[in-house]
């Protein structure tokens, strides 16, 4: 309930939030708090400094960027990184271009929860229980950060790091994500909820171009049932060049519980890792089915 | 370490003061300003026990630093009836018994008061969904789901 | 006197009260906010303690240095065990039962020899704030010498393990037998079949949704304690703070339960915290209060079961059941709680007849002290354990005969007419219709058409499961002297003033002590039927020692019956003397009086009437009283029933299960429950709401886990499923109403009956649904991954 103490900060742009984080060693950087501060209190971390850009403004909001305006490198979906994951959920434009990360955000923990965590937040925190993990990676969308030094992006296959770490560093702000959109694409993402935490305990993320006939292009991301967020490549390469069929879809999905190492599997009190492997593979089936439109009805 | 002033709105009411950086929105609301409604449950933002409404949206108030809160509008299980007569939404909890020991409660009509803004027209399932990050041990929900639902059925015939 | 008891004697005077549906008054303040908890509420210059805890199972307690915490800022002072043992007072947290032979070692407020498990109380810092508190309780510098530790009661047993207390060297507190084991053998001997199942039923947090606290004020000149705290039963924890860890006087000591935010068992006990809360305060002279978080939750409130059993069950072919037969070895934790010893002893061996006429039952338990959190009840205490093996026993013995587990039961029930009936564990039962209540859950179902349903869907590949399950409980434990003999350290009674202010209102002081029951409201139904009046006219205070004489407190579904009789009771003394005073008054024998909505008027002449709220100013007047008649018009009662109540019913759930990925859909939970006369239907059907909450909870999600560490690995509140919102079904109630014949206002009680009843339904609809995969038991919680394993070859 009690967290150590440490110093506070409130900064009123991103470059004094970069100042304070660059007087303050060690300091952490808090918005919505809603990775840190439960850890906070449970004493997992303990950091002596937060800086606070939750108030900053202009970072919240969600746009189209179209390829012709030059700095978004392609036709996209711009969201500021202090963007809750309920204004995620609520967006059309997430809704329609990146669908995979709107139905993440609305799977995300419990209103409140949505309500006051941010994407960025979220994303730099690198819980590999969350769900935007997953969305992100099969989105293939990317952070911007900026430090001192400069702005870089990140793409979402550098970022997952391990458990509760990201390629995030600690003089860095996410200031958003970028999400490529094409019109020929659809994305999704299914959650099996953990009974008891109501993170992911399985989360699959997939975005698909076709023809109507054929899968063209495909990312698959897991989040919940490994210890790092990651892409199944086995699944994408099997979908490829596949026929849209329920054959087709159920061949893809088994090698998602297998192309992965064992070890990449998280084993906890609720599920072991051969389960949640096994559940992978199901699920991965059933985001695939839901998003081609396949009918599983018989199923 | 040094203290922060801050200016909160509470239930339409201003309130200066000053806080340590680790104070949370709800110690700050329960042990400096009295506003004893919300409850703390747990540790991990999971009971829902605190929640209260920051700047119009339904927030659990142990996963916000008070400091984090200056110059906010919240609003609180205390601000929701008028005049002191009961809002429709607690009459109807005590209508349908939609609440026992009372611990979740100002946290659960918080949550549901502030879903029924956004959806007035709700099904037993989407009530469901909107309170689940508000945990009962004595009711088992059923008869929180009837409250909320009674309650839209006769925002809705008021429309 | 006659009057006062009988089950039937409110035949006058009827205002309708009793058995509506009224809104609850308390609820007002509740759902304001205006309601105050213990952490509610602040004295000036409150200090706030936190309590440093043990993170080893099992250690060796070397030194605790707490200089560099009493140096910090804000740091009033830091208390270790010997500074307890110093100061002189008894520091003993006492066992409240006995059992032949049990071994019950010292268990003290703070840790000074060993820490036996996880969360053992070691010292406690006193701050200026909480902040200041926390940040102490870090400087305390503990060293240990681990020991090799042991978490389950079957190991702690069998294997060569240190004993967590020198007293017990093979770990056992006591090994206790009930029943006719000769009869029992022969009995298994003698029948066609035998079967039998061994099952684990594990540990449940209870969660109460208030974690505990208190807030202690040490008043130096008086010398007397006033204790705010988190209590089912403050006048049993008045008396065991007296008696066993402080040593004042009860008359010293005001133990104060404001608003309590749920209980189910945790808060009965007398736990360390409390006490060194009380003591703090008497060693500083200001007021302490500690308010535990979640974890501390976790890792110190009194967990529930922790049962390893084998059950046998002996049938004959036609399915009559021959004898039971059960070995347990039941996990108490590292030290004696209260009811530790009593909740799988007695209250468990008892029930295993079930509803059923069952010639010879035996059994064994085995009471292994582990290194881990302490285990007493928790809602449905005993019984819920008892029943859930008796359930499963029959389940098992269906599938052996080939027969419906339905229609087994059935065979197997006891029947209307053999009421009182006696079981061969030892009980008397006092009433029941069992197979109305399971006619009426059946047919809710619709049974047999559902049983067509199912063999329609196993063709089509998916899994119906349908579970049904038989209860009954022995709720409000008395009378006291069997308690007594048992070996309780405590009454069975339940106490209560009835007074008639001099205005005519009514002042209830009752001896129970709510924790969202609705005492409030139930009572005054109580006291309104028998005294002609309306809830309005009547309050009920409870939760204060210094203003209730006496009370046992609110567990073992004893409120109702116990508590609401001993009221109904009072009122019928009250009513009797106002009768006596108004025949006098109007001049006529009192036999001629009638008594109807609050009015004693002469047979046949209502106008020569005089209201009972008129009689009360008359008695307070005492101007014109009968010969020899003393003033007032209120009465105190101690009720002691002559046998427990026993309700009982049916509960049916529907469940369909996914092989492929072991998910359990719950498509109907029906409960029809018989709790005997109904007070008010709408908090009786919240308790069958919330019990089988939390009866789905244990079977399905809950269950606490030690790692190889001996840390509880469920410590958060993230990572133990108290169940929410979408993890339930809708419920459908129903009841039938068999009155208590013994009971004043006949009824049974309510508070554990669905918890008791929803365990053993949701098992055997899901073991149920796995029939076709010959899966004949899983264990609690049963989760979807182990439905996975247990169908995952047939696949």
């Amino acid at each position: 309930m009690y967290t150590n103490d440490f110093d506070y900060y409130r900064a009123d742009s991103v470059d004094d939030a970069l100042a304070l984080l660059g007087d303050h060693d060690g300091a952490e950087l808090v918005a919505g708090a809603h990775g840190l501060l439960p850890r906070m209190k449970t004493g997992e971390e303990s950091p002596p400094a937060l800086v606070d850009i939750s108030q900053l403004s202009g970072l919240a909001a969600i746009e189209e960027t179209d390829g012709s305006s030059g700095d978004s490198g392609g036709d996209g979906v711009s969201i500021g990184a202090l963007a809750t994951h309920t204004d995620i959920a609520n967006s059309e434009i997430v809704r329609q271009r990146a669908t995979a990360l709107a139905d993440a955000a609305a799977e995300l923990g419990d209103p409140q929860v949505r309500n006051g965590g941010t994407i960025g937040g979220n994303l730099a925190h690198g819980d590999a229980r969350s769900d935007p993990p997953a969305a992100l990676l099969a989105l293939d969308g990317s952070l911007v950060a900026r430090s001192a030094g400069g702005e870089r992006t990140i793409d979402a296959t550098d970022l997952f790091e391990g458990p509760f770490e990201t390629a995030v560093s600690s003089d860095e702000i996410v200031t958003g994500i970028r999400i490529p959109t094409a019109d020929d694409a659809v994305s999704g993402y299914y959650k099996r909820r953990n009974p008891l935490s109501g993170y992911a305990m399985v989360g699959v993320g997939v975005w698909l171009r076709t023809d109507g006939e054929t899968v063209q292009e495909a990312r698959v991301a897991v989040t919940g049932a490994t210890t790092t967020p990651t892409r199944l490549p086995g699944v994408e390469d099997e979908l490829e060049g596949a026929a849209v069929t329920e054959e087709a879809i159920t061949a893809a999905a088994a090698q998602a519980g297998t192309t992965l190492p064992d070890e990449a599997f998280v084993s906890d009190v609720q599920a072991s890792a051969e389960y949640r492997a096994h559940l992978l593979t199901v699920d991965t089936e059933r985001v695939l089915g839901e998003v081609l439109d396949v009918d599983y009805s018989s199923h | 370490m040094s203290e922060h002033d801050i200016s909160v709105t509470v239930n339409g009411e201003q309130h200066e003061l000053s806080v340590e950086p680790r104070t949370l929105l709800v110690t700050a609301l329960r042990d400096e300003l009295g506003y004893t409604g919300a409850n703390v449950g747990c540790e991990t933002g999971r009971c829902g026990a605190c929640t209260v409404r920051v700047n119009g949206e339904a927030i659990k108030s142990c996963t916000r630093l008070a400091v984090q809160a200056d110059g906010s509008e919240i609003e609180t299980v205390e601000g929701l009836g008028e005049n002191g007569d009961l809002s429709a939404l607690q009459e109807r909890f005590q209508e349908h018994h939609g609440l026992q020991c009372g611990y979740c409660t100002p946290g659960m009509l918080v949550t549901a008061e502030t879903f029924l803004r956004e959806n007035d027209d709700p099904s037993r399932e989407e009530i469901r969904e909107a309170i689940e990050g508000n945990l009962c041990r004595c009711t088992g929900y059923q008869n929180i789901v009837d409250a909320i639902e009674a309650t839209a059925d006769q925002l809705g015939e008021h429309r | 006197m006659s009057d006062a008891d009988g089950a039937d004697s409110n035949d006058d005077g009827s205002s309708g009260a009793f058995g509506a549906a009224i809104e609850r008054g308390e609820d007002v303040p509740l759902l304001t906010g205006d309601g105050q908890y213990t952490d509610d509420i602040s004295l000036p210059g409150t200090t706030h303690l936190a309590i440093r805890r043990s993170d080893h199972a099992h250690a060796r307690l070397e030194s605790v240095d707490t200089s560099a915490a009493e140096a910090m800022d804000g740091v009033v002072a830091v208390f270790t065990g010997e500074d307890v043992v110093e100061s002189g007072v008894p520091n003993t947290i006492p066992t409240a039962w006995d059992l032949p032979g049990l071994v019950q070692p010292q268990y003290r407020m703070l840790a000074t020899d060993k820490v036996r498990h996880e969360g053992t109380a070691v010292a406690a810092v006193v701050a200026e704030t909480p902040h200041a508190a926390h940040d102490a309780l870090e400087r305390i510098s503990v060293e240990y010498e681990p020991l090799e530790h042991v978490t389950d009661p079957v190991e702690a047993v069998e294997r060569d393990v240190p004993p967590v207390h020198d007293e017990a060297e093979d770990n056992v507190a006591f090994d206790f037998e009930l029943g006719d084991s000769d009869a029992t053998d022969e009995a298994f001997a003698d029948a066609d079949r035998v079967t039998s199942v061994d099952l684990r039923q594990p540990r449940i947090i209870p969660n109460a949704m208030e974690p505990r606290a208190a807030l202690a004020d040490w008043e130096e000149t008086t010398e007397k304690l006033r204790l705010w705290m988190t209590s089912q039963n403050p006048h049993l924890h008045r008396m065991l703070l007296s008696a066993g860890t402080l040593g004042l006087p009860e008359n010293r000591i005001q133990v104060i339960a404001p608003e309590v935010g749920g209980g189910f068992g945790s808060k009965i006990y007398h736990y360390p915290d409390e006490a060194v809360t009380a003591w703090c305060s008497m060693q500083l002279g200001r007021p302490v209060k500690w308010q535990a978080t979640r974890s501390e939750s976790y890792l110190t409130d009194c967990h529930g079961r922790d049962h390893v059993t084998t059950g046998e069950i002996a049938l004959d072919d036609d399915g009559t059941i021959r004898g039971v037969r059960v070995e347990t070895h039941a996990g108490l934790g590292a030290q004696l709680s209260q009811f530790g010893t009593a909740t799988p002893s007695y209250l468990y061996a008892t029930i295993l007849s079930g509803q059923y006429a069952i010639p010879a039952i035996h059994c064994r338990v085995v009471g292994a002290f582990t290194n881990t959190t302490p285990v007493d009840a928790y809602r449905g205490a005993g019984r819920a354990e008892g029943i859930y093996v008796i359930e499963r026993l029959v389940d098992v013995g269906a599938r052996e005969l080939e027969m419906d587990p339905a229609e087994l039961r059935r065979r197997n029930l006891i029947q209307p007419d053999e009421f009182p009936f006696e079981t061969a564990a030892a009980l008397v039962y006092d009433s029941g219709e069992y197979e109305r209540a399971m006619d009426v859950a059946l047919e809710h179902v619709d049974y047999d058409e559902l049983r067509e349903r199912q063999d329609e869907l196993r063709e089509e590949g998916r899994y119906l499961g349908i579970g049904v399950a038989n209860f009954v409980e022995s709720a409000g434990l008395s009378p006291s002297g069997l308690a007594g003999d048992l070996g309780a350290q405590a009454g069975g009674w339940e106490s209560s003033i009835v007074r008639f202010d001099s205005t005519g209102s009514v002042t209830i002081l009752a001896g129970t002590a709510d924790q969202g029951q609705g005492h409030r409201t139930t009572y005054a139904q109580i006291a309104a039927e028998e005294l002609g009046l309306s809830v309005d006219d009547i309050d009920v205070v409870e939760g204060d020692t210094d203003r209730i004489p006496q009370g046992m407190g609110t567990y073992g579904s004893r409120s109702a019956s116990v508590g609401g009789g001993s009221i109904a009771r009072g009122a019928r003394e009250v009513r009797e003397k106002a009768r006596r005073i108004a025949a006098h008054q109007l001049e006529t024998p009192v036999d001629d009086l009638e008594f109807e909505d609050g009015e004693f008027h002469v047979t046949g002449a209502p106008d020569r009437s005089l209201h009972i709220q008129t009689i009360a100013h008359e008695a307070y007047l005492g101007h014109d009283l009968p010969e020899g008649m003393d003033p007032g018009l209120e009465e105190t009662n101690f009720y002691d029933p002559e046998n427990f109540t026993y309700p009982f019913g049916t509960h049916v759930a529907v469940v369909e299960v996914e092989p492929e990925t072991g998910e359990i859909e719950i498509e109907r939970y029906v409960a029809v429950d018989d709790c005997g006369e109904i007070i008010n239907p709408m908090i009786v059907e919240g308790q069958v709401h919330g019990g089988i909450a939390q009866g789905i909870g244990a079977a399905l999600y809950e269950g606490a886990a030690y790692d190889d560490e001996g840390h509880l690995e469920t410590r958060r509140m993230d990572e133990y499923a108290v169940p929410h919102s979408t993890q339930l079904p809708e419920f459908e109630t129903d009841s039938t109403v068999t009155p208590s014949p013994h009971n004043p206002i006949g009824v049974k009680g309510v508070g554990e009956s669905a918890t008791i009843a929803a365990t053993p339904t949701m098992v055997s609809a899901v073991v149920d649904a796995l029939e076709p995969f010959d899966v004949d038991h899983l264990d609690m919680p049963i989760t979807p991954e182990s439905v996975w394993r247990a169908t995952e070859g047939d696949r």
